[in-house]
């Protein structure tokens, strides 16, 4: 019998607001000391009111735009009731009945990563997103020995929790829909994202059923996942321990699975008791929340094109490969600066000033960028802009300096931020294109060097770049390289 | 009328330490207040919109995301039962929600 | 017997000063509450230094409607830095860092606290009985009680223990216990007044409101804290309270239309209540008052919507009560075990009970069948009131079914505790506002209040009323006698 996975991936993003859902502290808890960023709202004290952080809203808004959903005009919050130590009110506010939006889906392109190697084949896939809704974080405990410790800083921190539909057919499936997602709130801005740190939180409910069967098996529920790739793992190794289970003609509990890193292994770790009385009612402290046209309007315009959009019409308009498509869209800031590259590339071949740009971002900017330790995201920061690069883009192709003088004017371009043409005029880097003395230059080589030429001229093609790296040398480098070859092959011929 | 398993049952979901004759107690006095209640069942409010709010206000809130200082946390401390100065202390737990 | 206009004007003529005053007043606590235990914390100490302050600013010519002014605080509303209990075991301990709203406001005005008062647990309850620091005895026959839950505020002002005392009104919570002592109450609209800093009860009926011996005084006292509050997301933008309009108008009622609700005076109600009640509202009518009957018909449903929407909201808002970060904590042998000791143990009886109730209205299986269908009567009774203010402009009613009753002769009987807030629940489910006065005694001398309710923000016009009424009567003057008194 041949099983299949479905999977439906809860998500909660933690927003990157400066303060918190409902009270002025500080969002900024990972790393504080504990208990420095609280109030009496936080805190869950007598008498404390919640009040809404717009920008919270906002945030919510976007990503729930982005993942094409429908946004409610009419919302209102909810108090969701349960006893933890670590959730000061003894109720959340949250949403229940009317998700902030819904009805949306997410495209993601899934890549088979058994292999461990990158694959330009991959398939498309849409995850539908059931809805997103707004709520509170809760505080941090910290297990020592018969006691806990808790720390309110991240209580009231804006979270946003994204269910799908159980479309989610694979682990690595999984694995792409979280890496677009992240990729996706990191794009609008509205959170890092960042999984070691606790700002994107996953649990797949994951059950396994007869292929091509119609009905869900009995679901699993995995936790503490710390990274994407946990999540993938974990779900896989759940494949084949269920799968093991099924085939043995034993059936599968319903409980809650907490994946242990370090064995690489599932643990139980709740029975799932019948399901938690939550007793929803509407948060009599919080007025409802109306969402109009101009509002809507004006959140619409913040979201940008998206990871996923841009790889298409790179590859559709620009030629680039899926690859170069993958890496160039990988931060947002990345994309901008390429796009702003080409657009201020002189006239002419759109696809090979892509190409070119596409090259030169991933080879000399991300290599300078990260022995300067500057993250991708900031590459707005370096000193070269991206007119100048498309200007020394525009030098190599007009046959002024070559690629090699090129990558020494843009690491002066790199630490100074003078301009490439600044640089190669002071220090005379413009490379010698004149075919009369480059046709001088050649004869002397071949003079100084007959028996490489009796070589060539017998068959060895190698010799030839030994002879090209002659002439260059004579050149001091600056030799045109194209016009070098072809005087070099016509002065070699019998 | 309400069964001393519901009572029990109750004061679980409102994590409520009752006794025995707490329990019996509260029983019927519970049951005494929702027939009392029942009254309401009696009514046709098919139509009728739950009242939301007294209140004709919608979309209050804080407008510029700025950070407001808030508690010292001496002060957020000041009437933990259990603390080290730091943390508010409890007895460990192992179920996580 | 100090109002608060008259004490301001003796501060104001240096006749006295405010360290006097305040000095005065905590004698005559001293003297008196250990029968009446109508506080719980007198801050002696603080009072003073806060009455220092005041004749300072005084001095450097600061003349403000409340400067100086002794007043005392339901136990109910966070005060920075002095004992909060809510009347309850659980936060017997209990000192907040910070004000609320209406306390901080009235703070920065200069108002002196003398301490805070007593009342039902988490302001549950109609008698003060349900304090788990003992009842606050009546100041006009110490057998029986004052009301509730802010019998301690009411207790206070009736035996002059502070010129004016912050209370809070849910279901009756400051209009009931007014008219068992024989003072003035005010239950605002809800939203006029920030709730920030009041431990909450049911969120969506709450309001904080001022207990004081007339209507000058509760028009003064609401002048002073109302107004939209940024953190209080329920309160809003309001027209100031105008107190001088109340001196500037006329002493005739000519031209206002006044409802008798031909529901309030069901059987049941004591006959002397029912007597003066309607007596009071023939003297509205020989000030030129129009008074007709008008019809609220599903006042009888105030009582059971009001106890599931009430506790349901309390059931969530008391959770937070765990023994985790402030409170009482009575270690069991494990978390689960400490919660359920603390609470059972911190919690009394009616608190109990309420949040159970609230518990099953909520819980899965239930939730539409009590709590939904309570908010949508509850819109009914809202619609009533609209209804009938389409045809009058106030409404007159008894505030009470009866008078001061013996202490511990409805204890017994949860529901026979809760038919005593009959007439003040729907004005509360409503929202909008209602006013106590006095406006006679019974048989055996106890006070009765007369009702008067207006439409939601519609303060002006009852203070006014009320303030007519009091002009061309003397109940609201009548003082009780005190054993021990100084």
């Amino acid at each position: 019998m041949e099983y299949e996975v479905v999977i439906g991936m809860e998500t909660h993003v933690e927003l990157d607001t400066h303060s918190k859902m409902f009270c002025a502290c500080s969002a900024r808890f990972f790393g504080a000391e504990p208990n420095v960023n609280v109030c009496p709202v936080c805190l869950g004290m007598p008498g404390a009111l919640p009040v809404i952080n717009r920008r919270a809203v906002e945030f919510a808004m976007m990503v729930g735009l982005a993942l094409n959903c429908q946004i409610a005009r009419h919302t209102f919050w909810e108090r969701k009731s349960y006893w933890y130590p670590d959730l000061p009110k003894g109720y959340q506010i949250s949403q229940y009945q009317r998700p902030l939006a819904y009805d949306g889906w997410l495209d993601v392109d899934v890549r088979d990563l058994s292999t461990g190697n990158w694959s330009e084949e991959s398939v498309r896939r849409r995850i539908r997103i059931r809805r997103a809704h707004l709520e509170e974080d809760t505080g941090k405990l910290t297990h020592v020995g018969d006691k806990s410790y808790v720390d309110y800083n991240r209580s009231g921190v804006p979270l946003l929790e994204i269910v799908t539909e159980p479309d989610i057919r694979s682990a690595d499936e999984a694995y792409a829909y979280l890496s677009a997602l992240q990729q996706l709130v990191r794009y609008l801005g509205v959170s890092t994202g960042d999984m070691e740190k606790g700002a994107m939180r996953c649990e797949p409910n994951m059950s396994l059923r007869p292929k091509g069967s119609a009905g869900f098996g009995v679901k699993v529920e995995i936790k503490n996942l710390n990274s994407l790739r946990a999540v993938r793992d974990a779900i896989a190794y759940e494949i084949r321990r269920q799968t093991a289970l099924l085939e043995r003609g034993e059936a599968v509990q319903q409980v809650t699975m907490g994946w242990d890193e370090s064995r690489g292994v599932t643990v139980v770790q709740r029975e799932k008791e019948s399901a938690h009385d939550y007793r929803y009612f509407p948060e009599p402290d919080l007025p409802p929340l109306e969402i109009d046209d101009a509002w809507l309007e004006d959140v619409r315009r913040r979201v940008p094109e998206l990871a996923l959009a841009r790889q298409d019409r790179y590859r559709r308009d620009f030629g680039l490969s899926a690859y170069d498509a993958v890496q160039l869209t990988s931060d947002r800031a990345i994309a901008d600066w390429f796009e702003q590259v080409i657009a201020a590339a002189p006239a002419g071949d759109l696809r090979a000033r892509a190409k070119a740009a596409a090259n030169w971002i991933q080879t000399e900017v991300f290599r300078l960028m990260k022995a300067n330790a500057i993250p991708n995201a900031e590459i707005a920061s370096i000193k070269p802009q991206p007119q100048q690069l498309a200007e020394l883009i525009g030098l190599v192709e007009q046959q002024v300096i070559n690629l090699n003088t090129a990558r020494q004017v843009f690491e002066e371009m790199f630490a100074t931020g003078a301009a490439p043409r600044a640089i190669v005029e002071a220090k005379g880097l413009a490379q010698v294109s004149d075919v009369d003395a480059l046709r001088q230059v050649v004869a002397e080589v071949i003079a100084a060097h007959p028996s490489q030429v009796q070589q060539y001229r017998s068959g060895q093609e190698k010799v030839f770049g030994f002879l090209v790296g002659q002439v260059m040398k004579a050149t001091k480098g600056k030799g045109n390289a194209q016009v070098i070859n072809r005087l070099l092959r016509e002065a070699l011929k019998p | 009328m309400l069964t001393v398993a519901e009572v029990e049952r109750i004061a679980w979901l409102a994590r409520l330490a009752l006794s025995e004759s707490e329990k019996a107690r509260y029983a019927s006095q519970l049951s005494a207040i929702l027939d009392y209640a029942a009254q309401l069942a009696e009514l046709d409010v098919e139509d009728i919109p739950p009242t939301a709010s007294v209140l004709a206000v919608h979309s209050v809130m804080r407008e510029g995301d700025e950070i407001v200082a808030g508690l010292p946390r001496a002060d957020a401390l000041r009437n933990a039962p259990d603390t080290d100065g730091v943390s508010f202390v409890v007895q460990a737990t192992f179920d996580d929600e | 017997m100090l109002t608060v206009h008259a004490a301001r004007e003796r501060l104001r003529r240096r006749e006295v000063s405010a360290v006097e005053l305040t000095r005065a007043f905590l004698e005559r606590i001293h003297a008196l509450n250990p029968c009446l235990n109508a506080y719980l914390t007198v801050a002696d100490e603080a009072a003073l230094a806060m009455a220092r302050d005041a004749d300072a600013r005084m001095a450097r010519g600061e003349d403000t409607p409340l400067l100086g002014v002794p007043i005392a605080i339901k136990d109910v509303l966070s005060t920075r830095d002095m004992r909060t209990t809510a009347g309850s075991k659980i936060l017997a301990d209990y000192t907040p860092s910070w004000d609320a709203t209406a306390v901080a406001r009235l703070r920065a005005l200069g108002a002196v606290f003398l301490g805070k008062l007593n009342c039902d647990e988490f302001a549950m309850g109609s008698s003060t009985e349900n304090s788990a620091f003992g009842p606050t005895r009546n100041p006009w026959d110490e057998t029986r009680v004052p009301g509730g839950s802010s019998g301690g505020s009411a207790a206070a002002v009736a035996a002059d223990l502070c010129c004016a005392a912050l209370g809070t009104d849910t279901g009756g919570s400051i209009r009931q216990p007014a008219s068992l002592c024989g003072v003035t109450g005010l239950k605002n609209s809800y939203g006029r007044v920030s709730r920030y800093g009041l431990i909450a009860f049911a969120s969506s009926l709450d309001t904080v409101g001022a207990l004081t011996k007339d209507a000058r005084d509760a028009a003064i006292m609401l002048r002073a804290m109302e107004g939209r509050d940024p953190l209080d997301s329920t309160s809003v933008e309001v027209v100031p309270i105008d107190v001088a309009a109340l001196d500037e108008s006329r002493d005739s009622l000519r031209g206002l239309r006044v409802g008798v609700p031909v529901e309030y005076f069901g059987s049941g109600m004591q006959p002397d209540v029912a007597q003066r009640v309607r007596e009071a509202i023939d003297h509205l009518q020989s000030l030129g008052a129009a008074v007709r009957e008008v019809s609220l018909p599903r006042t009888h449903l105030g009582l059971p919507v009001y106890y599931i929407i009430a506790p349901a909201e309390a059931s969530a808002n008391l959770a937070r009560f765990d023994g985790v970060k402030y409170g009482l904590r009575v270690q069991g042998r494990d978390l689960i075990a400490t919660y359920m000791e603390t609470r059972g143990a911190g919690f009394g009886a009616e608190v109990k009970r309420r949040i159970m109730l609230g518990t099953y209205a909520l819980s899965a299986g239930y939730y539409d069948a009590y709590y939904i269908r309570a908010q949508k009567v509850r819109t009914l009774i809202k619609r009533d009131f609209e209804q009938a203010f389409n045809q009058v402009d106030i409404i007159a009613a008894p505030v009470s079914p009866t008078t001061a009753f013996p202490l511990g002769s409805k204890t017994e009987d949860p529901i026979q505790m809760y038919l005593a807030d009959v007439f003040t629940l729907p004005v509360s489910l409503a929202g909008i506002c209602g006013i106590s006065i006095p406006c006679g005694f019974d048989r055996d001398g106890l006070p009765v209040g007369l009702q008067l309710i207006g439409p939601a923000f519609g303060e002006q016009r009852v203070l006014e009323v009320a303030h007519i009424f009091q002009q061309t009567t003397d109940f609201h003057l009548q003082k009780p006698r005190l054993k021990g008194e100084p």
